[in-house]
């Protein structure tokens, strides 16, 4: 730490995190540590059934257990108007079921007790009895004749149908596809799976029965936005609704979207007037909050004789669980999917996606990923490594091949997609180097001879983060800006607030590093608040990527808009003219003459002691940044395995990460992103799996079941970097914590395709578990 | 996450468990380091009147060689066998086990006795027990019996011990002359129960087989114990062939079903790969203890 206090801090040091103090002493402050004076508990009672109609509810037994308060049904909240919710997708969704239950897990009442053992003995009390429906778990029986109607509380929905939508351009696609020398097909299904933060999702609600003030403390990663949605589904007046997110235990996109547990307890707190708590356990978190991905895709890939890429086309069918709860922005129904040329020049492109409804939980949240990047990324590396296989080419060359050139750029791309910047080649260049490609192939052709299963996999991935322009990104209308608020006390120390909210990517110390960069203050004298609405400046959150892209822009410019200010009080003190004033991170001078000037604090200081003649006191700012454009990050991740072909097991050799983020504000704490996602890509390509069976009960339910990747699974990563400046970020930097998984997972399964590709095989799909892996190379008479 | 209500006894005699036993055997559970029973109260799996805590019970946690066995008591923790010299040298294979078993936290808490008295048939120990031909020390009122561990399971969770009966200790023959064991273990992750795991043990009267186990866990009902393989390779030199029509024996008595971990056709098909790597790894460490 002692050598952290000396350093600046500015763009490009690797200081320690500020926050990790209080994490590491144990004095982080969670939603579960928070308690309350006469705090109630409550608890849930979900559904067992996937599908089921609720034919009555009895709740007379659990109403007269020890410490019960009350039981909440669908049916009082029902008198609230509040059975029903508005989703992010322009859906509604059950807060507590009144007609059927839709999913295994779905929230069928809640008891409110003096303990939470109490409130969860209770649970058992409450009768239900259901009449179950047959339980549809995927879109091919979602769409199948004579299916049941799952949503058959919509007025005029008449089948398990949800949205149509299509990008880029059918005509010139066909076109290119009649005229292809080959078509490489690819059809796999990204499973469902779940950000699973360590810290479970949870509120506690507190309304204060004499003010009507709703204090509401919850584990949330866009406070703001929550606050405007409970305003306009509950009918609150926002100035008395205050979203309070504290520590946050990860998120990863899970705590994003609003669940019916915060509803219930502030409707609970509102009636009892006493504060109520609800936190999930751990299972209640894998089986009904926010899931990613579960997408079934086929692409086609047109190719020319030089094995030049002609046309991509791309189908797929969403699974959206039994609400179109996907947290995206409004315009787009399948997320940012059709990024999915990726960082390919690709003439021209189509793009269908259908979404249905299934009997499974509803909210396709980003996991670790800019709205459903990671899918499109998968599909186009997996086909291009395919391709590459199919045609004889290497997978390394094939790419460069394709590549858009670092002088396309902006490069518009065949589904409207505006890339600002990128050297697509230098980065597969360091990643290979490093890698040792050339010798490493020779060593997998002669050890194949051998009869040893061995490959590597290549991914050379484009994100798009930091969403985003006001005019297309918005969440339910609100355009997604965000906000930076600076206010420099006399003494020359700051407080940044923002309307972000960090769950442990170190926003505390980045974004002091923006200040003390752009303002010369040191990181050190500036705290950085997040979380709490009636503090900090509106802002829609942190996922997606967009922090650092977005309310990184609004630090750097409110910190450039108080170095102004800063320059004329320096003015002031130095009786110089403004314009003969130059900046040196830190302090203004008179040019010429070094000796003559002020410190950005002796600045801070006149802002409150000694101002020019009609000056407004203070040095004091807030910024509001709506990004011109959206960053891509992008990078080539490699991966080397080996496969036991007597158990199907992959061992991963080597994993090599070259990541360009644009300017790195803090390497450590990029590196530590890094680390985290891979490893995440890691758990999603070969563990972790959210299934079901035909019945729809959710396989997965827990950390036995699904299986989160330790340091003891996880490969060693070999970090490398390019660095491409965003032209249009202020500090020319892109965002990170989701290239990782976007870019990672299809390297892993490259690298054991590659490894079977002598076999014949050409796709598994993830998780690539050993049994899985033994059936294809037995499917081929591979034994040992 | 909270465990139905439980009464709680804490004996700290033998004497008195077993009474408690005998007037509440039926409705109990015996904990020792609690590493199975704590999560599936706290998933409510299990809803037992009354955990009865052996844990402070003095005299149980020994590991000590008694008349041509290991004895190893009803407190003594995974760790104390990991860290045990007596075992590392006498019985290796439990050594180089433990370590599959879960994880440190688990292992620093949780018992052999504990683990094999609650039978599950994913449970590393009972495959090894079984290997080993143990055999546990059953104590209750009426006083003292022996349990083969051959027939102790009778299906997942459940054993011939009777609810008035406390097992105070397991005992397992030491080996003599050249002999040699493994574990080979698959799981999904470290920690993971196992999706098939074979224990192996081996002894040599020269070059030919003396004794035979082959434990499998987590391909039945319980763990099973591939007796006409183990017959199969009495008698003769492990060889390939030898070695490759027992480690389809072995494939043959397991009945795996399909789940998440993977097909019946794969986990018999892992036990064969597993026999056959065990036997030999096996048959080289006790070459290596003749040489």
């Amino acid at each position: 730490m002692s050598s952290t206090m000396h350093m600046h801090g500015g763009i490009g040091e690797s200081i320690k995190r500020k926050e990790d103090g209080r994490f590491l002493r144990g004095k982080g402050n969670f939603l579960d540590d928070i308690v309350l004076p006469n705090m109630l508990h409550m608890a849930i009672l979900r559904s067992p059934y996937a599908h089921a109609r609720i034919k009555s509810i009895d709740t007379a037994a659990a109403s007269s257990k020890p410490g019960v308060i009350a039981v909440v049904t669908g049916e009082l909240m029902a008198q609230h108007k509040l059975a029903w919710m508005p989703t992010m997708s322009g859906d509604t969704q059950a807060v507590l079921a009144t007609d059927k239950v839709r999913f295994q897990g779905q929230e069928v009442a809640a008891v409110i007790a003096e303990t939470k053992a109490q409130a969860e003995d209770a649970l058992a009390s409450i009768e239900v009895d259901y009449e179950v429906l047959p339980a549809i778990i995927s879109p091919d029986g979602a769409k199948a004749k004579g299916a049941a109607l799952i949503r058959d509380d919509k007025e005029g929905q008449t089948d398990n149908h949800i949205y149509h939508w299509e990008s880029g351009d059918e005509g010139t696609t066909k076109a290119a596809f009649a005229k292809a020398h080959k078509v490489v097909r690819l059809h796999t299904f990204y499973p469902r799976c779940h950000p699973a933060p360590l810290e479970t999702c949870g509120c506690i609600a507190d309304v204060n029965p004499a003010t009507g003030k709703t204090t509401i403390y919850m584990t949330s990663q866009a406070p703001h936005a929550i606050r405007t949605v409970f305003a306009l589904v509950a009918g609150l007046s926002e100035q008395n609704i205050r979203i309070v997110s504290p520590d946050l235990g990860g998120g990863f996109g899970n705590k994003v979207p609003v669940y019916p547990g915060y509803v219930v307890a502030t409707a609970a707190s509102l009636l009892l007037g006493r504060p109520v708590k609800w936190i999930e356990d751990r299972t209640e978190n894998l089986i009904s909050t926010g899931f990613a991905r579960d997408y079934h895709m086929t692409g086609d890939l047109a190719v020319d004789e030089n094995g030049k890429m002609l046309a991509l086309h791309v189908h797929l069918d969403s699974d959206n669980g039994a609400f179109f709860a996907d947290a995206q922005p409004t315009k787009f129904k399948a997320g940012l999917f059709h990024i999915v040329t990726g960082s390919y020049d690709i003439p021209t492109a189509h793009i269908t996606a259908d979404g249905y409804y299934t009997n499974k939980a509803p909210g396709g949240v980003a996991y670790r990923c800019s709205f459903r990047v990671t899918e499109a990324s998968y599909l186009i590396e997996r086909l291009v490594t395919n391709a590459a296989i199919e045609l004889g080419i290497d997978q390394a060359e094939f790419r460069k091949r394709n590549f858009i050139q670092p002088e396309q750029f902006p490069y518009h791309s065949a589904t409207g997609w505006v890339y600002d910047s990128g050297d697509y080649p230098k980065a597969m260049d360091v990643a290979l180097d490093k890698l040792g490609y050339a010798e490493l192939k020779k060593d997998v052709e002669a050890r194949r001879k051998k009869g040893e299963v061995t490959g590597i996999g290549i991914a050379s991935f484009t994100e798009v983060v930091g969403a985003g322009p006001g005019a297309d990104y918005d969440i339910l209308g609100l355009r997604m800006f965000d906000s930076a608020e600076l206010r420099v006390h006399p003494t020359g120390k700051a407080l940044l607030r923002m309307g972000t909210k960090s769950q442990g990517q170190g926003h505390e110390t980045t974004f002091a590093q923006i200040v003390a960069e752009e303002l010369g203050i040191p990181a050190m004298d500036v705290s950085v608040e997040e979380g709490d609405t009636d503090t900090a400046p509106y802002g829609l959150g942190t996922y997606a990527s967009r922090s650092t892209p977005v309310a990184g822009a609004a630090t750097a410019m409110v910190a450039r808009q108080l170095r102004e200010k800063a320059r004329k009080l320096a003015a002031h003190l130095l009786e110089a003219a403004e314009e003969d004033l130059v900046w040196e991170r830190g302090k203004f001078y008179v040019k010429g003459s070094p000796e003559r000037s002020k410190t950005i604090q002796e600045a801070a200081f006149a802002a409150y002691t000694n101002l020019p003649e009609g000056m407004q006191p203070g040095l004091e700012g807030v910024h509001y940044y709506d990004p011109p454009n959206m960053t891509y990050p992008f990078g080539t991740y490699a991966v080397v395995v080996d496969v036991d072909k007597g158990t199907g097991q992959v061992k991963v050799k080597r994993m090599v990460a070259v990541d360009d983020c644009g300017v790195r504000i803090n390497p450590m704490i990029v590196e530590g992103q890094i680390h985290g996602g891979l490893a995440e890509g890691y758990g999603i390509a070969f563990m972790q799996l959210i299934t079901f069976d035909d019945e729809g009960n959710c396989i997965g339910s827990n950390f036995m079941d699904y299986l989160i990747p330790g340091s003891w699974e996880t490969p060693k990563f070999e970090l490398g970097e390019t660095t491409t400046p965003s032209p249009h970020h202020p500090i020319g930097a892109k965002g990170v914590g989701e290239s990782p998984t976007v870019g990672s997972p299809a390297a892993y399964v490259n690298a054991v395709i590659d490894a079977l590709s002598p076999y014949g095989i050409t796709n598994i799909d993830m998780p690539v578990t050993s049994d899985k892996v033994w059936a294809a190379l037995r499917s081929k008479g591979v034994t040992e | 996450m909270f465990p139905a209500a439980f009464d709680y006894e804490a004996p700290s005699t033998l004497t008195e468990a077993l009474s408690i036993l005998k007037q509440r055997g039926d409705d109990a559970k015996v904990m020792a380091g609690g590493q199975s029973l704590i999560p599936l109260l706290k998933l409510r799996f299990a809803q037992p009147q009354l955990i009865v805590d052996i844990a402070r019970i003095p005299g149980l946690a020994d590991i000590k060689r008694d008349d041509g066995h290991v004895r190893i008591g009803a407190l003594a923790r995974h760790v104390d066998i990991e860290r045990s010299r007596e075992l590392a040298k006498l019985l290796p294979l439990m050594v180089e086990a433990v370590h599959w078993i879960a994880d440190p936290l688990v292992r620093n808490r949780g018992t052999l006795v504990g683990s094999v008295c609650h039978a599950d048939p994913s449970g590393d120990w009972g495959s090894i027990m079984l290997a080993l031909n143990a055999e546990l020390v059953a104590q209750s009122n009426k006083g003292e019996r022996v349990i083969p561990i051959d027939g102790f399971f009778q299906g997942p969770f459940t054993t011939t011990l009777r609810p008035d009966e406390i097992v105070t200790a397991i005992r397992i023959p030491v080996p003599s002359g050249s002999a040699g064991g493994s574990y080979h273990k698959l799981e999904r992750r470290v920690g993971d129960f196992a999706t098939v795991a074979v224990s192996v043990q081996v002894e040599l009267d020269g070059r030919k087989v003396k004794k035979a186990g082959i434990g499998l866990t987590s391909v039945g009902a319980t763990n099973l114990k591939a007796k006409q393989a183990e017959q199969a390779l009495i008698g003769h030199e492990l060889n390939d062939q030898v070695i490759a029509e027992a480690a389809k024996l072995a494939a043959d008595a397991a009945e795996p079903k399909d789940d998440i971990r993977g097909s019946a056709a794969y986990k018999k098909d892992v036990v064969r790969v597993f026999v056959q790597r065990g036997l030999k790894a096996a048959l080289a460490r006790a070459q290596e203890v003749r040489a």
